[in-house]
């Protein structure tokens, strides 16, 4: 089962041309225009074209959302799926086909609210997969609602008087919930979220990139204090180098659960990067290292003699 | 505490010694319920007389009832053996094993006039002036104490047990200690001999002194070349159909009675390079399985009711998407947590319409534990062959029970589960002139044009459209391929008479009742017949062929008539067929039917002896109400009064109960003489 068994096709075929942004684009965006969506996918483009990963190695997915539209723009194998259930959609992808790599882009609401039963427990499980959050601090879709990660006092049609409920704390629920690569990033910051894209997909795990998504139709402005174009500070993350300088003993070591905790703490709009990142093995290997060892002790037998000896047990 | 035997209480006389000469009456069908507390491992017992049966080439038949409590309850097990064809469990017993007052109390009813009551008479103290019984009194518990020594306490009875009735029935004791071996094999060794000991103790007790009369079923001989035979549960048997039919993956969620199917596919699917995995919660549990499917490897999911509404969002989505998936729904009394450990097809409109919009998908039904083996194959074929989700419903009923039937023909039904993953120049996933078949992920497509797998309605690449046209044409598409499907489907045979007066339907579980009431019925000159759906949607074509070739067209089905009168069948043929004389007979106690019940129900006061009715009563047009000369408002209330069950009584025990306004019908079995 599984990749080995997968028929190839690779090799009988002539060489293929360059994987090009051209070849990867789909339908032109719906999103309003501004939305800080269209940065994200264009970090997506980018990253496609510079690693070459050709369209029968991933699968692009999403729930239910403005930027749950994603799939529909982008010109390779993907699923619109419904709202909030994408995680574990992927999951079921990525533990039948480890050959492909599966990237996952969503919404706060879709990720956050009504998927975040599934979002604690693919990190639990931790299983492979890239996410990107696009997190506007609305829900833009239903046209201005309050999300779960909106912030307290801000005016919505749910909460006319300004929310009053505590937001979410992104950073802080993905590393308890035990996302093994948890990071931040900023649409307008393109390079480094190309940059935080790259490690996330690089990373065997749960992977999960938070990245803050301008809503210029509902929540307009909402992330101006961490875009320097705008006059706000996009404060980076400085990782530890393990360079022996007394300077690296102050930089964020990202496997220290605690020291993410603190990163987490810093009021909005905080600091951006790798807030943790941890080597646990996946639910991917620890399954398929049972199926292996199971079929090894039987001796890799064929499936009608696995199946005929069970009926002989029942004789 | 009693370690020497007791004395028997009848046909026995004291001091004789055992009668080594006993000449065993020879049967063709006997009806075997153990009557204890589900701890004791009666449950075991019964499994092991079932699997002999099937061994031995006899038709055998389980029943079972699942306390609803943790620490286990009031719990039966019935084992129905014969040398014939047997279809139903039974409704009554002729050999009772009582291990406890409770048991004793709840179950004599069940016993047939004449029939047999084995008892623990350490524990049990029977109404000894009842002369309708053949009592046999032995101290089981105290018996299986001295022959296991002091730790064992008193586990064990149920294989103590189990030697007693070999000796009863002239089992194959050699085979019998077979299977025990096998089923402790792996075990540490003193399991082993412990069972053994328990066994040989049981068997070595001497029985016919209080039995003057032991049995032995026939002996069925193995035509040459004919399969052996097989014995599982119900919700075996759909697991490994799945298995055969190339199902590799799947994802679930525990609830009762669905999540024994989940734990066979998750012990055995990596057997086969395959996964099935636990997920969060139902949601999660069809959207991994829809991540599998679209992936290439056509996946399982399931549950009961309660789970089933939660995935019911997804499965709206598989069929928008036009995704291949199974959905098992193993059905127990609803809604919400309902009755969860009793039987109930209440969930037949939840499967054929459960959801919003316009979403088709198939629904099939099983009708027998074997037959749950062979539908997972059909609804697995079509599921790939349409690209839709298919429903398979099973219950409580045929979960729980054990069945002997013919071991499947592998050769001819495994299927070779690899995605096709070949490059492809073109693809077009919603072609308007094709049955949808999607490529899925890592297909490398010549012409770069991907496909996009969508909720949302689209055209046929996948991309979103709001064109009035184009959802006319795709929600057609959906419905359209049903069609075709409905094409190929098989009229139903008709059992019993091919054409006259009485036409039952029935669907999943009811198929052994009601075979045997068609069977009963014709004993009686009755023009009866029957057909079973095993395809709700689409039905097969020809339906009306046969509707028109009787006089009264009854659906039998366990569930309610509804605001309108009819149970969920009889309204979607109603519905179907625009045919007036269809009626329909149903009932709620949570039990499953009776051949009495499905007979009175029916033919009314017509046969003599057939006094009140209980919980099942045929609603129809006028013409039914004239074939009763009860008014349908009476009816209707007796019914009413008839629905509280004493079986209810006890917290969790759904244990079977003979209703108290019912009495014998059929002179075949029973001679009741109360009336
Ligand atoms: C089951 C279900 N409930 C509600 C909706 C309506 N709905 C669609 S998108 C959405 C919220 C989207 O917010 P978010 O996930 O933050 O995405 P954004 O549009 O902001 O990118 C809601 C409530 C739905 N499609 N499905
Ligand atoms: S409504 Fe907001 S989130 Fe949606 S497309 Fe427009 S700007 Fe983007
Ligand atoms: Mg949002």
């Amino acid at each position: 089962m599984s990749t080995d068994t997968l028929t190839a096709t690779a090799a009988t075929e002539p060489p293929r041309e360059k994987l090009t942004k051209k070849a990867i684009t789909a339908d032109h965006p719906t999103w309003c225009p501004g939305c800080g969506d269209f940065a994200v996918l264009a970090c997506y483009y980018k990253v496609l074209e510079k690693r070459q990963i050709e369209h029968e190695k991933i699968v692009t997915l999403a729930g239910i959302g403005c930027s749950s539209r994603f799939p529909y723009f982008v010109n390779g194998h993907g699923a619109h799926f419904i709202h909030g259930r994408a995680v574990p959609l992927a999951s079921g992808i990525s533990l039948a086909r480890p050959d492909l790599h599966v990237f996952l882009f969503g919404g706060d609401g879709d990720g956050f609210s009504i998927g975040g039963n599934h979002l604690d427990h693919g990190a639990r499980k931790n299983i492979n997969m890239t996410y990107v959050i696009m997190d506007n601090f609305v829900y833009g879709l239903t046209k201005k609602q309050t999300s779960p990660t909106s912030p307290i006092g801000f005016k919505s049609k749910t909460d006319p008087q300004g929310a009053i409920d505590q937001p979410v704390n992104a950073m802080k629920k993905l590393v308890a919930s035990g996302a093994t690569f948890v990071a931040r990033t900023h649409a307008s910051q393109v390079n480094h979220m190309i940059q935080m894209i790259e490690r996330a997909m690089d990373h065997p795990g749960f992977s999960v990139i938070e990245c803050l998504s301008e809503c210029v139709e509902f929540f307009p402005g909402a992330f101006d204090s961490a875009n320097p174009r705008k006059g706000g500070a996009f404060s980076v993350i400085e990782e530890k180098k393990y360079d022996n300088t007394p300077e690296d003993e102050f930089r964020h070591d990202v496997t220290d659960e605690l020291a993410a905790y603190k990163l987490a703490q810093i009021p909005f709009p905080g600091v951006f990067g790798v807030f943790y990142q941890n080597d646990r093995p996946t639910k991917n290997a620890l399954e398929k290292k049972w199926v292996d060892s199971t079929r090894e002790k039987l001796g890799n037998p064929s499936d009608i003699s696995v199946l005929q000896k069970t009926f002989d047990r029942m004789k | 505490m009693n370690p020497t035997p007791s004395l028997p209480e009848t046909n026995f006389v004291p001091g004789s010694p055992e009668r080594a000469d006993l000449r065993p009456e020879s049967i063709d069908d006997a009806v075997i319920r153990l009557a204890g507390n589900s701890q004791d491992g009666i449950q075991s017992a019964g499994a092991f007389l079932a699997r002999l049966a099937g061994r031995s080439d006899q038709d055998v038949m389980t029943y079972m009832t699942i306390p609803a409590t943790i620490s286990g309850g009031p719990s039966i097990f019935q084992v129905r053996i014969g040398s014939g064809e047997v279809l139903s469990a039974g409704d009554e017993a002729d050999f009772l094993v009582a291990f406890y007052q409770h048991s004793y109390q709840d179950h004599i009813g069940f016993l047939r006039e004449g029939g047999v009551l084995l008892y623990d008479s350490d524990n049990v103290d029977p109404n000894l002036d009842d002369k309708r019984f053949v009592y046999v009194g032995v101290p089981i518990t105290g018996l299986t104490v001295e022959a296991l020594g002091g730790t064992a306490k008193d586990k064990g009875k149920n294989i103590f047990v189990l030697g007693l009735i070999s000796k009863i029935f002239h089992l194959d004791v050699e085979k019998m200690k077979k299977l025990i071996t096998e089923k402790f094999a792996g075990k540490d060794e003193s399991i082993v001999n412990t069972a053994l000991m328990a066994f040989q103790a049981g068997y070595a007790y001497p029985v016919g002194n209080v039995l003057s009369k032991q049995y032995q079923f026939e002996h069925v001989v193995k035509k040459p070349g004919a399969p052996d035979q097989i014995t599982m549960d119900g919700n075996q048997a759909l697991a490994y159909g799945l298995i055969a039919a190339g199902v590799r993956y799947g994802a679930g969620y525990p609830i009762t009675p669905w999540s024994s199917v989940m734990e066979t596919l998750r012990r055995e699917l990596p057997k086969y390079g395959g996964l099935f995995v636990q997920a969060e919660d139902e949601l999660a549990a069809v959207s991994i399985t829809l991540g599998f499917s679209y992936s290439g490897h056509l996946a399982v999911t399931g549950s009961a009711g309660p789970g089933i509404s939660l995935k019911t969002e997804a499965i709206g989505w598989a069929s928008m998407a036009e995704i291949p998936m199974l959905i098992i729904n193993v059905q127990r009394g609803g809604p919400s947590t309902g009755l969860p450990t009793n039987v109930e097809q209440s969930d037949l409109f939840q499967a054929i319409y459960g959801g919003h919009g316009d979403s088709p998908r198939v629904v099939l039904a099983a009708k027998t534990v074997e037959d749950c083996f062979y539908i997972a194959v059909e609804a697995a074929r079509i599921a790939r062959q349409y690209s839709t989700p298919v429903f398979i419903l099973s219950d409580t009923s045929l979960a729980t029970r054990i069945e002997a039937f013919d071991e499947p023909k592998l050769a001819d039904l495994m299927l070779d589960p690899k995605p096709d993953l070949s490059t492809i120049d073109t693809h077009k996933p919603y072609a308007l002139d094709k049955i949808t078949h999607h490529a899925p992920p890592g297909t490398r497509i010549r012409d770069g044009k991907y496909p996009l797998i969508s909720g949302l309605e689209h055209d046929e690449f996948g991309h979103p459209t709001g064109s009035p046209k184009m959802h006319m044409a795709m929600t057609a598409k959906r419905r359209n391929k049903l069609r075709q499907l409905a094409e190929e489907l098989p009229v139903p045979e008709i059992y019993g008479a091919e054409e006259g007066d009485t036409l039952l339907i029935g669907w999943g579980s009811t198929y052994g009742p009601i075979h045997d009431a068609v069977k009963r019925a014709r004993e009686y000159n009755e023009k009866i017949g029957a057909i079973h759906l095993r395809h709700l949607h689409p039905l097969p074509n020809g339906l009306e062929d046969i509707f028109a070739r009787f006089q009264r067209v009854v659906v039998v089905e366990m569930n309610d008539e509804g605001v309108y009168g009819f149970g969920q069948l009889a309204t979607i043929l109603r519905a179907r067929y625009c045919e007036p004389k269809i009626e329909s007979l149903t009932k709620t106690d949570g039990l499953t039917f009776r051949v009495r019940e499905i007979l009175e129900g029916i033919f009314h006061r017509k046969f003599p002896r057939l006094v009140a009715a209980n919980g099942a009563r045929p609603n129809g047009n006028g013409a039914s109400s004239k074939t009763t000369d009860v008014p349908s408002t009476a009816t209707a209330t007796a019914r009413a009064e008839a629905k509280v069950s004493p079986a209810r009584d006890h917290a969790g025990d759904s244990t079977p109960t003979r209703p108290e306004t019912y009495e014998a019908a059929i002179p075949s079995k029973s001679q009741d003489s109360t009336a």
